[in-house]
């Protein structure tokens, strides 16, 4: 956590420079302080180029190099005993630098450890798949185009798992609007109707606060409804379930219809 | 034979009702309003709630089928994400004439809390919507009283309409 600083009537200041939150960065550790991680690390290093390690609570970090990521992950489940990849996906950095980073979460159950094996690649380099050594990756993998754009090699499905096929764009990068690119905004019109309905169906209303009282195709203002799209109304509708008089057999209670219990029939 | 005279068309005569044959087409059809079993989302559980015991469903006629092609009304209970849209529409289309579409909860409405690129922002973009349902999810009370409308509604159509082209169709 940031240490506390007094704002000191901050309101009286038109600006003032402590505005925003700025994330803590958990501590690192040396390798050194952990046995099995540096060993782990050791071992490592005398196969493989290792760019950086550390631990962060608790654990292991690696940093390799991207052409190195099925050997490493296939040495890591033989030699080092990590034998469960319990997730993988990749992180935007495209604004700052152009580049993914990849991570590999693995877990070791003999040793009880977990270690995070990452790289870096640039925006259209592809990855080989590690889907041959851990069955776990294959649907990882595939939400990590999906959502990313991360192109895969080897893959024996490589194929869109949350979007539909002809989806256009990966909606997890920071580039991509949260309410959609114009494709996203007409995907289902175009595909149901065509887009010659564009101009028929109109925009999609994304203003949640808008009430237009007076528009019944859109609001229903509540004892004053009306049919769909008919003239606006100021005089108050009864709200009833039942129409007027009634339909047969089912009668309306009121004091009028209230049965009476006659002493001989009439 | 009858040893005195009745008057039929007076109460305590004999049970015999006139009406049209509108009001009685119109009234069988309101009173078997059989909705597609389609939940999307969690108003889904509120749906199953009202088809069950302590809402029962049953007692407005109101039996969940299987099939589109037994159904009479389509209740949209939850989100409808892009993705799925077209199946909906599919499923729309296969159900036979008449046909009636509730449009249950926020989601499905106007797309709710889900203001994102993979929710349809409201139902009626690709189907016509006879009712809108509000709330999130809304109460089995609030479905009943919907289907409540919906039955008003349709007793108050002509039987033999010809479907109006609603919004869309």
């Amino acid at each position: 956590m940031r240490a506390y600083q007094d704002k000191k009537n901050v309101q009286a200041k038109a600006y003032y420079n402590d505005r925003f939150y700025v994330a803590p960065q958990i501590p690192k550790d040396e390798v050194s302080t952990d046995e099995v991680f540096a060993k782990d690390v050791k071992d490592l290093e005398s196969s493989f180029f290792v760019k950086e390690a550390y631990i962060q609570r608790g654990q292991l970090v690696v940093y390799i190099s991207a052409k190195d990521n099925l050997a490493v992950m296939e040495f890591l489940r033989d030699k080092l005993n990590y034998n469960f990849l319990s997730e993988l996906s990749a992180i935007d950095w495209l604004a700052k630098s152009g580049e993914f980073e990849i991570f590999y979460q693995m877990l070791s159950t003999s040793k009880k450890k977990r270690m995070r094996v990452k790289f870096f690649i640039k925006e259209k380099e592809e990855i080989k798949s590690v889907t041959s050594i851990y069955q776990s990756a294959d649907w990882a993998e595939r939400e990590m185009y999906d959502m990313f754009g991360v192109r895969i090699t080897g893959h024996h499905y490589m194929k869109r798992i949350l979007m539909p096929d002809d989806w256009h764009d990966h909606p997890l990068r920071k580039t991509y609007p949260l309410i959609g690119d114009e494709e996203a905004q007409w995907y289902e019109i175009d595909k149901i109707f065509g887009r010659e309905y564009r101009d028929i169906i109109g925009p999609e209303e994304r203003d949640g606060a808008r009430i237009v009282e007076k528009d019944t195709h859109r609001f229903s203002r509540i004892k004053h409804e009306v049919p769909f799209g008919t003239e606006y109304s100021e005089k108050e509708t009864e709200m009833d379930y039942q129409e007027e008089g009634g339909i047969p057999i089912v009668r309306k209670l009121s004091k009028k219809n209230e049965p009476k219990i006659l002493k001989e029939r009439p | 034979m009858a040893q005195h005279k009745i008057n039929y068309l007076s109460e305590g005569g004999l049970p015999v009702a006139l009406t049209t044959v509108d009001k009685l087409v119109q009234w069988g059809r309101s009173n078997s309003m059989w909705p597609l079993t389609y939940g999307l989302a969690c108003c889904a559980i509120e749906m199953m709630a009202t088809g069950a015991s302590r809402y029962d469903f049953d007692r407005f006629g109101t039996i969940f089928r299987a099939s589109p092609r037994q159904s009479d009304v389509l209740i949209i209970a939850g989100t409808l994400t892009k993705k799925h849209s077209p199946f909906m529409r599919r499923l729309y289309d296969q159900m036979s004439e008449p046909k009636w579409v509730i449009s249950m909860g926020s989601c499905a409405n106007t797309g709710g809390m889900f203001n994102t690129y993979a929710t349809v922002q409201g139902a009626d973009r690709i189907i016509p919507v006879d009712i809108y349902l509000p709330g999130c999810a809304p109460r089995p009370e609030s479905l009943q009283y919907a289907l409540m409308l919906l039955q008003k509604k349709v007793r108050t159509e002509s039987a033999s309409r010809k479907l109006k082209p609603k919004r869309l169709v």
